[in-house]
C-alpha cells in the first residue's frame, strides 16, 4: 500500500486485501495524469467542447436587492452537460480509464445525476456501464433511471441495507471485487478510501478556479463568503478549493431535513448525531448509533441522503477553515421558490440548500460584499421530485390523468 | 495461542476446519444450538461475525445475515455476552471477525481487552489493514490475541512477506476474488496460489470463500491446514433447518 491519503485524522484506505493492489494502481494512475503538464489542457479542452465549461457566474440583481446586503452571484455548475457538476468528475475519472486501458465503469448514484451523468462518459468513451442505485432512489428518481438506461447502462437496483446511495456504494464495491480487472469504480463524490477524495476533489477544483478568476474580473475582489450544499462533498470541494488560500469564508451547508433535533436528517459535521468512525473504506464523521452501526438519513433531496462526508470537509470542519450549516427541508423548498420568482433559475433541490444559508446570511452583510453560492445542479430536470416538494395539485392531477391513459 | 493449538491438531487430522457464524442470526439461542452441533461434528475453531450495516467484502447470504441481525436487535454487548458464554461451554478456540468500525467505537484497547478476558483468540478485521492498524495490532499483541490476516490471489509476494511480518495465529487465504458465498473453482490456479502462500509464511493457512462441499475441503488437504465453511452453514441452517448442521459438517469432512 502506497500514500495513505490522511487529512489531519480524517481519510485513510480501509481496504479489503482484494484491493490493496488495485488502489496501488490506481493511485499510480492519477499521480502521472496530475504530473502530466498536458492533461489539465486536454481535460480543460474536453469539458468546453462536450459539456458547457467555463460555466458562467450570474449576477443575481433581484435577489440581492430583495435581501439588501451582499451582491449575490451563483456559479452555474447546473449549465453542465447532464445538468450538475457530477460531469467534471466523471469526464475526468474517463480520461483516466482510457489511459489504464479499462474497458468497464461501474458508478453508484443517489439522485441519479452521478449515474447519468457515468453512463454518458461511458457511451462516450465506448465503455460497458453499470450504474447501482439504491432501490428507494429508484422508485423515487425514474426519470433519471430511464436516461441511464436510454444511454446504455445497465441499472441494478441495490435491495439491501437502507436501499439508498450507501447501500449502492456497499454493492458497486462488491463488484469492483470481482472484477477490478476489466472495471474501474467511478466515484461520485469526495469520499471512499483513497485516492478518491483527493482525485474527486482535483477533477471538481475546475468549478473554483473559474468561479475565482471571474469573480476578480466582475468584481475586482474575492468574495468575502462563498456557499456550497454537502452531501458527499465533491461540489463543495470544487468551489472551496480556488479560495484555499484567500481570506474567504467557506460554508458548508447539510441537509437539516425535518431539523437537527428530529433525527431526522443528513447533517454529520454541524449535528451532534456524528462521530469519527469507519466505513466504505475511509474514516470520517459518519451518522451512527452507539456501536457503530450506520443510522438512516433523511432529506429532501436523494443526493445530500448520505451517512458519510468528504474526509477533507471533516478535516476543514475540525481546523475551522470551513464553517458548516444545515438548511431544512421547508427552507430549502422556500429558497427555491423565491429564486425561481426573483431570477428565473432553478436549483436543485440539493443546490437549493446553500441558497437557502445565503439567505439567512446575505443581510447581515455590507453592500461591499460580494457571495457566490454554487449552483450544483439543475432543478427542471427533477420535475418529479421537486413537484411532489412542492406538493403542487396541478400536477398530481395531470399525474393522475396520465396514469389513467396507460391503463387504458 | 492459536498457531501452537493448529499445529498439535494438525498432528492427528489431515485439516482442520473452522466454520462461522453470524452472531444473532437468526437467534442467538439458535447460535447456541449451532456452535453445539458443530463442536460435536468436529469443528476445530470457530470466527464469531459480529454484525455490521456496511459489510462490504460479504456476499449476499452474510450480507442478509447481517441485516436480519440487526434487525432483530443483536447489538455489540450481546455478541461479548454469547462469545463468553460460549467460549465457556465448549473447548474449542473462538475468534471474532468484525468491520472495523465495531472495535474502533469501543476502544481497540478496550475491545482486545475484553475479547481476552472472555477468552477468545484471535480476531479477523477484513477492512483493516496493517498500515491502518497500528492502534489494533498493539492491542492484540498486549492483550496475547492473534491478529488473523489475509491473503488474497491478488496480493504480491512482496506484500505477503509484509503481511506475514505481522501477522500471528494462522494466516486466511482468500481463495479467489470477489465476496464471500459465491462459487468457487478449486483448480491449478488455487493451487499455485496456495503454494505460494506457503512460502511467504510458516504459520499455518486457513483457506475460505467457496468452500461448500467435501471434494472441496479434499482439494485442501495437502495444500492448506485449515478448511474455512462460511456461508455454506447459513444456507444450511435457511434450508434445512439448526438441525441440519451437524450432519452437514460431518458430511464434508
Amino acid at each position: 500500500m502506497k500514500n495513505r491519503g490522511y487529512y489531519g485524522k480524517f481519510g485513510g484506505a480501509f481496504l479489503p486485501e482484494i484491493l490493496v493492489a488495485t488502489f496501488d494502481e490506481l493511485e499510480t494512475s492519477f499521480e502521472d495524469l496530475k504530473s502530466d503538464p498536458a492533461f489539465w489542457d486536454e481535460y480543460s479542452a474536453l469539458m468546453s467542447s462536450y459539456s458547457c465549461r467555463p460555466t458562467p457566474l450570474t449576477f443575481a440583481a433581484n435577489l440581492t436587492w430583495e435581501f439588501n446586503g451582499a451582491k449575490i452571484y451563483i456559479k452555474r455548475e447546473d449549465l453542465n452537460h447532464t445538468g450538475a457538476h457530477k460531469a467534471n468528475n466523471v469526464m475526468g475519472q474517463g480520461l483516466m480509464v482510457r489511459k489504464m486501458g479499462k474497458k468497464r465503469v461501474i458508478a453508484e448514484t443517489g439522485a441519479g445525476q452521478h449515474g447519468v451523468a457515468c453512463a454518458t462518459m461511458a457511451a462516450k468513451f465506448g465503455l460497458d456501464c453499470t450504474i447501482y442505485m439504491g432501490e428507494v432512489d429508484v422508485l423515487r428518481q425514474r426519470p433519471n433511471v430511464f436516461w441511464m438506461e436510454q444511454l446504455g447502462a445497465t441499472v441494478v437496483p441495490v435491495k439491501d441495507g437502507t436501499r439508498i446511495l450507501k447501500d449502492a456504494i456497499n454493492e458497486a464495491f462488491r463488484d469492483w471485487v470481482t472484477n477490478m480487472d476489466t472495471t474501474h469504480y467511478v466515484l461520485g463524490t469526495a469520499c471512499g478510501p483513497h485516492p478518491f477524495p483527493e482525485m474527486v476533489a482535483y477533477f471538481q477544483s475546475i468549478i473554483g478556479k473559474e468561479a475565482r478568476q471571474q469573480i476578480l474580473k466582475i468584481e475586482g475582489k474575492l468574495p468575502s463568503r462563498v456557499y456550497a450544499c454537502v452531501g458527499g462533498g465533491s461540489n463543495a470541494l470544487g468551489l472551496f478549493s480556488g479560495f484555499l488560500n484567500d481570506p474567504v469564508e467557506l460554508i458548508g451547508v447539510e441537509a437539516g431535513g425535518l431539523g437537527l433535533n428530529s433525527g431526522m436528517h443528513a447533517s454529520r459535521l454541524c449535528s451532534k448525531d456524528a462521530r469519527p468512525g469507519i466505513a466504505q473504506g475511509y474514516k470520517t464523521y459518519f451518522l451512527q448509533d452507539g456501536d457503530g452501526q450506520m443510522k438512516e438519513t433523511h432529506s429532501i433531496s436523494a443526493g445530500l441522503d448520505y451517512v458519510g462526508v468528504s474526509p477533507i470537509l471533516s478535516h476543514m470542519n475540525e481546523t475551522g477553515r470551513a464553517r458548516f450549516e444545515s438548511a431544512t427541508d421547508d427552507e430549502v423548498i422556500a429558497a427555491l421558490k423565491l429564486t425561481m420568482v426573483k431570477e428565473g433559475i432553478i436549483p436543485a433541490l440539493e443546490s437549493a440548500h446553500a441558497f437557502a444559508q445565503a439567505f439567512k446570511e446575505a443581510p447581515g452583510l455590507s453592500k461591499e460584499d460580494a457571495i457566490i453560492i454554487n449552483q450544483s445542479g439543475r432543478g427542471d430536470k427533477d420535475i418529479f421530485t421537486v413537484a411532489e416538494a412542492f406538493n403542487d395539485p396541478k400536477w398530481k392531477d395531470f399525474i393522475i390523468g396520465k396514469a389513467a391513459t396507460y391503463h387504458a | 495461542m492459536l498457531e501452537s493449538y493448529i499445529k498439535e491438531r494438525r498432528k492427528t487430522k489431515d485439516i482442520l476446519l473452522m466454520t462461522h457464524m453470524v452472531l444473532g442470526y437468526p437467534s442467538f439461542e439458535a447460535c447456541f444450538d449451532i456452535v453445539e452441533q458443530m463442536v460435536e461434528a468436529g469443528v476445530d475453531l470457530m470466527e464469531l461475525q459480529i454484525p455490521f450495516s456496511e459489510p462490504m467484502a460479504d456476499g449476499p447470504v452474510i450480507l442478509t445475515a447481517n441485516q436480519k441481525a440487526l434487525q432483530t436487535g443483536t447489538t455489540v454487548p450481546k455478541c461479548l455476552e454469547f462469545a463468553e458464554t460460549v467460549s465457556k461451554a465448549f473447548p474449542i478456540p473462538f475468534l471474532f471477525m468484525a468491520y472495523a468500525n465495531i472495535p474502533y467505537q469501543y476502544g481497540m484497547e478496550k475491545f482486545a481487552a475484553k475479547m481476552a478476558a472472555l477468552n477468545l483468540k484471535g480476531a479477523i478485521i477484513p477492512d483493516l489493514p496493517p498500515e491502518e492498524g497500528e492502534d489494533y495490532l498493539h492491542a492484540m499483541k498486549h492483550n496475547n490475541l492473534d491478529p488473523i490476516f489475509i491473503f488474497s490471489p491478488e496480493t504480491s509476494n512482496e506484500r505477503m512477506s509484509y503481511l506475514s511480518s505481522l501477522a500471528s495465529g494462522f494466516v486466511y487465504c482468500t481463495a479467489r476474488k470477489g465476496v464471500t458465498g459465491k462459487k468457487t473453482r478449486f483448480s491449478e490456479d488455487l493451487s499455485a496460489y496456495l503454494s505460494r502462500c506457503r512460502k511467504a509464511v510458516s504459520l499455518p493457512l486457513a483457506v475460505g470463500f467457496g468452500v461448500r462441499e467435501k471434494a472441496d475441503v479434499e482439494f485442501l488437504k495437502s495444500r492448506a491446514d485449515i478448511a474455512v465453511i462460511g456461508s455454506e452453514t447459513i444456507r444450511v441452517v435457511e434450508e434445512k433447518g439448526v438441525s441440519a448442521v451437524g450432519e452437514f459438517i460431518r458430511s464434508i469432512r
